[in-house]
């Protein structure tokens, strides 16, 4: 079914759920968040892509299979947790870097918990649109 | 911290992603083959630092037990890891000629690195919601495996086989919750500190059966084990092959680990339900056996059967029992994954694995013949095959608490195994092929011929190394079982502190 009212829209909706997407992945180390739920919203602006167009369209749009990206996640997940092992760690403990940091400040932390997180985002993301197009193909 | 329990987690997940991102060329199986070796190196590093200096812990995040995600590997956890990566090496290798390059494009390496990951985890965790996590990785990555491919037969086997033992996960999940509800602890050796606390004792045991109800699905006791015949002969042979070997198993460990370690206050009611569900069980599944009249049907049956043995040394519970329930758990593996992939030559070579459309493979294949007659009678319980000694500790443990009835009931199920075992030997090997086939091994390419024998030859060369020199396995079974009944240097070493 072709809406017109529903392509014009989705244009708009689909980069603003993307960038959504990212901020709530952003945000998540302390607040209402993270990677799971960045991923989920993620998805959405390709399923609603898929509804409006088609999903052949929204693979396109895509330009990486769906799964590829889902596992490709995984492994950066695995690869943040094993990089606690560098530092002689036990496994998964979060490694963290503080930039610019200034007496007392802690300027702009960074940490291998962020990276976990974009692991998952990656997952589900790709695992949601993988599910998702599968039901959505016409056979 | 040891990174030892780590890798066997690791390595099969950063397999599973390389060989899934590599599934649409031949790199992806290599892949996997490497992985699985690599797997294999790791766990009997981890073995052999158990054998060195007892009971190895790690804790996740660096967050102190029992607040954390503890791994631990005793004597028991450390041999399952190792039978695992044997058995994947295994099935891995026989899927390089079992499995066509449709199912290869779909994913099938990745989804079997994910189980032996899901099976290694369940083997090593300490905790028990972490126990049941790694339910659900093996249950996805299994449902996976059934119904690759999706033909209608597979689609039927799969349904049942996820919906029964969803039951089962909820049922494990509620009385995670109860449990969590009136302790206030998941961890597995703090669990054994804190039940003792508890002012009502039967809410306990209650909960204890909720368990007993959840793995024993997982296990396929009597009488929650009708979607293991419903499934395990649809899918490819590898598949099902290492399904049998470790899948069951995993039930069977996770009641040997509550049962030993929680779940002790009431032996008295839990320990004797065990018993006489582990004696219905043998017999149900050797006359399911009887009934049957397909390869992998029977043998289906038979690990139903043979689970009986298990649950039964655990049911006894004297340190003769569990060595004997560790001992069979490790034998079974072997002999099961390998009967499987006897009958998926069987198949391959003479067309079939219906017992009435197969034949001639005793006069043109004798080399399958024999190899088929290793774990057969190993699994009956021959001497001196490996399935004698676990047979025998069982019995003896049962008479040795002069449980007649039980020792006498367990020696019938072993001669009535001979039976449907000469049953397939009897239609499969001995008389010509219906259809005047001529089943040669011969006749497969070299390539194939090495990748389906190989694991065969060598899976019963471990049988028959078990059988003849059993002295040191027998001893670390029992040291393993001395582990089990006396948990004390496993809670200390996970809390760190003398209970």
């Amino acid at each position: 079914m072709q809406s017109l009212i529903l392509t014009t829209t989705t244009r708009l909706l689909a980069a603003l759920l993307l960038m959504f997407s990212v901020y709530a992945l952003l945000r998540g180390h302390n607040l209402p968040g993270g990677g799971f739920i960045g991923g989920l919203i993620g998805a959405t602006a390709f399923i609603l892509y898929t509804i409006a167009t088609s999903e052949i369209e929204a693979r396109r749009a895509l330009r990486v299979g769906p799964s590829n990206i889902a596992v490709v996640g995984l492994g950066i997940a695995g690869l943040a947790g094993l990089s606690a092992g560098l530092a002689g760690e036990p496994f998964f403990t979060g490694q963290w870097l503080f930039l610019f940091a200034e007496d007392g400040g802690k300027g702009l932390p960074l940490s291998t918990v962020l990276v976990f997180d974009i692991g998952v985002y990656l997952a589900v993301f790709g695992g949601i649109l993988t599910l998702v197009f599968a039901l959505e193909e016409e056979i | 911290m040891s990174w030892l329990l780590v890798y066997p987690i690791v390595i099969p997940l950063m397999t599973a992603v390389l060989s899934y991102l590599f599934r649409n060329t031949p790199a992806g199986r290599w892949i996997a083959v490497a992985g699985t070796a690599a797997l294999l190196l790791a766990s009997l590093l981890l073995m052999a630092d158990v054998l060195e200096h007892g009971v190895v812990v790690a804790q996740m995040s660096n967050w102190e037990a029992p607040f954390g995600i503890t791994l631990a590997a005793d004597l028991l956890g450390a041999v399952m890891v190792v039978i695992t990566a044997i058995t994947g090496m295994a099935t891995v290798v026989y899927s390089l000629s079992d499995i066509p390059v449709r199912l290869e494009r779909m994913g099938y390496y990745a989804l079997l690195q994910i189980l032996l990951m899901g099976v290694c985890g369940a083997f090593l965790t300490g905790d028990l919601f972490n126990l049941y996590v790694w339910f659900e990785v093996m249950l996805i990555a299994s449902f996976g495996l059934l119904v690759l491919g999706g033909n209608r037969e597979q689609l039927d086997g799969g349904i049942k086989y996820v919906m029964l033992n969803l039951v089962s996960t909820i049922m494990f999940l509620t009385g995670i919750g109860l449990l969590y509800g009136i302790t206030g602890t998941l961890n597995m050796a703090d669990l054994h500190l804190a039940v003792r606390e508890v002012q009502n004792q039967g809410l306990l045991t209650t909960i204890a059966v909720m368990f007993m109800v959840a793995f024993g699905v997982k296990a396929a006791l009597f009488p929650l084990f009708f979607w293991l015949p419903a499934s395990y002969h649809t899918p490819p042979v590898a598949v099902s092959a290492i399904f049998a070997g470790l899948l069951t198993k995993v039930g069977v460990y996770s009641l040997i680990r509550c049962f030993t370690l929680i779940f002790d206050q009431d032996v008295g009611f839990t320990h004797t339900l065990l018993l006489w569900l582990a004696v219905i069980t043998m017999v149900t599944g050797v006359l399911g056996a009887a009934a049957m009249n397909d390869f992998r049907r029977i043998l289906s049956f038979h690990i139903i059967s043979q689970i009986g043995y298990m649950v039964l040394g655990l049911a006894i519970f004297t340190p003769l029992g569990l060595m004997g329930a560790v001992f069979y758990l490790v034998h079974h593996i072997i002999v099961k994954a390998n009967l499987f992939f006897v009958a998926g030559v069987a198949k391959r070579i003479g067309g079939s694995t219906d017992l009435s459309r197969l034949g001639g493979l005793y006069a043109h294949a004798p080399l399958l013949a024999f190899l088929f007659l290793i774990p057969a009678f190993s699994l009956a319980g021959f001497p001196p095959l490996s399935g004698f000694w676990a047979k025998y500790v069982v019995v003896k443990a049962a008479l040795d608490l002069e449980m007649w009835i039980v020792a006498g009931i367990s020696l019938v199920v072993g001669l009535l195994t001979i039976f449907s075992m000469t049953k397939i030997w009897g239609a499969a090997f001995w008389p010509a092929h219906p259809d005047g086939i001529k089943p040669r091994l011969s006749d497969l390419p070299m390539g194939d011929r090495l990748a389906l024998m190989l694991p065969i030859i060598c899976l019963a060369a471990l049988t028959c190394i078990i059988g003849l020199f059993p002295e040191p396995f027998v001893q670390f079974a029992e040291r393993s079982a001395t582990q089990l009944l006396d948990p004390t240097e496993y809670i200390t070493t996970v809390l760190g502190v003398q209970p």
